[in-house]
């Protein structure tokens, strides 16, 4: 048990390092440097120099490396140009939205997945069965933005059931207890649409094993003492089945980040997702690799936590 | 006498199995939805290459105020844009463009995919080792974001560098994919017998291998198809797919990013998004019912 998490460890480690090196370079060919805006066409090119000098920009790309690196462990990326701030705080204000989104809409997720998935497992080939296959396949082959777009359109603008933009309403003062059900009631849409995305993978994998639990031994055993068929379900089935699923937490974490820059673009709301794209739209460089390093970094983590989930779960993937 | 000879030939034509084309027919025969998403795929992209030889580019991207967001009518089937310029032409030449790059990447991504999966499931050893890991970590990347920093630091922008940049992110579970299956037909008798033959290892590679799991190629092209569509579409919504010169169908669903136009131009962007889930719809379903066929156990006809 221990030698997988600690081999899935050790794995992480290069990945990390490529990653860091892909950005790093990315970095660099990014038009400007640190000094863009602060450099006027009257500014002395011996300053400029000097300023270069000054900041390590003339070593060797190695010793830049690591320094960046270094940097990078501390939470330091530098300045943003166009907020003027410290990236890390910009960040650290648009993670807190984006993490409460990811949130509920894990919540949504699995409300929604796990009894669409048992029930058409229980009642296989019934039309609710029917139903709950056509429902997947067509949140498998619905594009992010075509969904969220057609959500917005109908509930935000055409019923107005719910705000087309932003996290909370202005008018509310932070803390009272209507800026919290406003901000709660500003991610509901978000979250529905991404959770309707992700929910594919989950049903499928329950619907198969429910199925393939049913004639299984242990079933027929309960069945035949005089278990009833609900409580077999709810407790013997319904058990066996949901431990895989908890694995599957750290690749839904993964795949609601790549959404998040959709979701956040198209409903206004101001997260990681959103931020990317701005910082793209106004070149604002150490952001945008700060983001990217931020995703790489989570999206590794995500995939370690489902690993490790799996072999504590799954015994036959431990290795020996 | 002859009765006898019918009966024989009868037999014969009972037990021969059926040949790749028949077990893919029958399959689309016995799935009706597979049979009616067939249909609208083949109408759907034929249609739009045949209506975009009606369409000049110039004229349809012509300026003219006095249209500015004219509602659908006889001359403006799906209205006009902030421009003038005619929706339903630009549905027609986006949609062409978006399916041609779709197509391109699925090229490039499938043949790249299906070379270093062969080469990996055939020889194995350090050179599987090698790509696993660089497909493990591509996999991890958040490839979406990556793909938009390459086309904003990219200096010369084209629809060609738009094609390669999406293909470097595309071929990795194509490759993986056809790895799995490579591996298992490897190790099979024929693959060991055609080698103690002396058979060169590309021969055997590309004449016995490849072919043997074909089917599992056209299935996984057909998939990858739509889910290109999907990425164009989705990277030019975002502004950061095919330059404004090409429109593509993520060009016009990108102006619902203006609330006025998403709540009261609807048919600017519903039609362009409607028609983007018609096709991912319908060719996801015939790749599946294609994988149903790909598969004898899964097979309903």
């Amino acid at each position: 048990m221990w030698k997988t998490v600690v081999r899935r460890f050790l794995i992480m480690i290069p990945q990390l390092f490529v990653l860091s090196l892909l950005i790093f370079i990315m970095a660099k060919n990014m038009p400007g440097d640190p000094f863009t805006g602060k450099i006027t066409p009257e500014t002395d090119p011996a300053r400029i120099e000097e300023l270069r000098e000054l900041n390590g920009l003339n070593d060797p790309w190695y010793e830049q490396y690591a320094r960046w690196v270094g940097n990078a462990f501390q939470g330091e990326f530098g300045n943003s140009y166009t907020y003027k701030v410290k990236v890390s705080t910009l960040i650290g204000e648009r993670a807190m939205n984006t993490f409460w989104l990811s949130l509920l809409t894990a919540v949504m997720l699995y409300a929604i997945a796990v009894p669409l998935g048992v029930l058409a497992g229980r009642f296989h080939n019934s039309w609710f069965d029917r139903g709950v296959v056509l429902y997947s396949f067509i949140s498998y082959a619905i594009p992010t933005f075509v969904l969220a777009l057609i959500l917005l359109y109908f509930f935000g603008y055409k019923l107005q059931w719910f705000p087309t933009t932003g996290s909370v309403d202005v008018r509310e003062v932070p803390g009272s207890a209507g800026y919290y059900i406003s901000k709660i009631y500003h991610m509901i849409l978000p979250a529905f649409t991404s959770a309707v995305l992700g929910t594919v993978a989950i049903i499928q994998y329950l619907r198969t094993e429910v199925v393939d639990a049913k004639s299984m031994d242990y079933v027929r055993t309960a069945r035949a003492k005089g278990v009833p068929a609900n409580k077999v379900y709810s407790k013997h089935i319904f058990r066996n089945s949901l431990l895989p699923v908890a694995a599957f937490i750290g690749f839904t974490i993964t795949g609601l980040l790549g959404g998040s820059i959709f979701i956040e673009t198209i409903f206004a709301y101001p997260g990681m997702g959103q931020l990317f794209i701005s910082s793209i739209a106004s070149r604002d460089y150490s952001v945008i690799t700060a983001l990217v390093m931020l995703y790489g970094f989570l999206a590794l983590l995500g995939s370690l936590l489902s690993d490790i989930i799996m072999s504590i779960v799954d015994p036959r993937i431990r290795i020996e | 006498m002859v009765k006898e000879k019918d009966n024989k030939k009868e037999q014969e034509i009972i037990s021969a199995p059926p040949t790749g084309m028949q077990v893919v027919w029958r399959e689309f025969i016995k799935d009706r939805v597979a049979m009616f998403s067939l249909i609208i795929m083949v109408l759907a992209i034929s249609g739009v290459f045949i209506a975009s030889l009606f369409f000049d580019p110039a004229e349809v991207m012509k300026v003219s105020l006095r249209s500015k967001y004219a509602p659908p009518s006889s001359l403006h089937w799906l209205g006009a844009d902030i421009g003038g310029s005619d929706v339903f032409g630009q549905l027609i030449i986006g949609a062409k463009n978006s399916l041609l790059i779709a197509i391109a990447i699925t090229l490039i991504t499938g043949t790249v995919g299906i070379f270093i999966g062969l080469a990996c499931g055939y020889f194995g050893g350090w050179i599987d080792n090698m790509f696993m890991r660089i497909i493990d970590f591509f996999i991890t990347l958040p490839s979406l974001m990556i793909i938009i920093v390459f086309i904003t630091i990219v200096p010369k922008y084209t629809v060609f560098t738009f094609i390669l940049i999406v293909s470097l992110f595309g071929w990795t579970s194509i490759a993986r994919l056809v790895r799995s299956k490579a591996l298992s037909e490897s190790r099979r008798d024929y693959v060991n017998a055609s080698k103690t033959l002396g058979t060169n290892d590309f021969v055997i590679i590309f004449k016995e291998v490849m072919p043997n799991i074909s089917s599992i190629l056209i299935v996984e092209a057909t998939l990858s198809f739509a889910g290109n569509i999907g990425i164009e579409t989705g990277l030019t919504f975002l502004g950061f797919g095919l330059p404004p010169s090409t429109p593509s169908l993520g060009t016009l669903v990108a102006y619902a990013n203006n609330p006025l136009v998403m709540s009261t131009y609807w048919w600017v962007w519903l039609p362009a998004a409607l028609f983007i889930l018609i096709l991912m719809l319908s060719i996801n379903y015939v790749g599946q019912a294609l994988r149903r066929a790909a598969d004898a156990k899964q097979r309903l006809g």
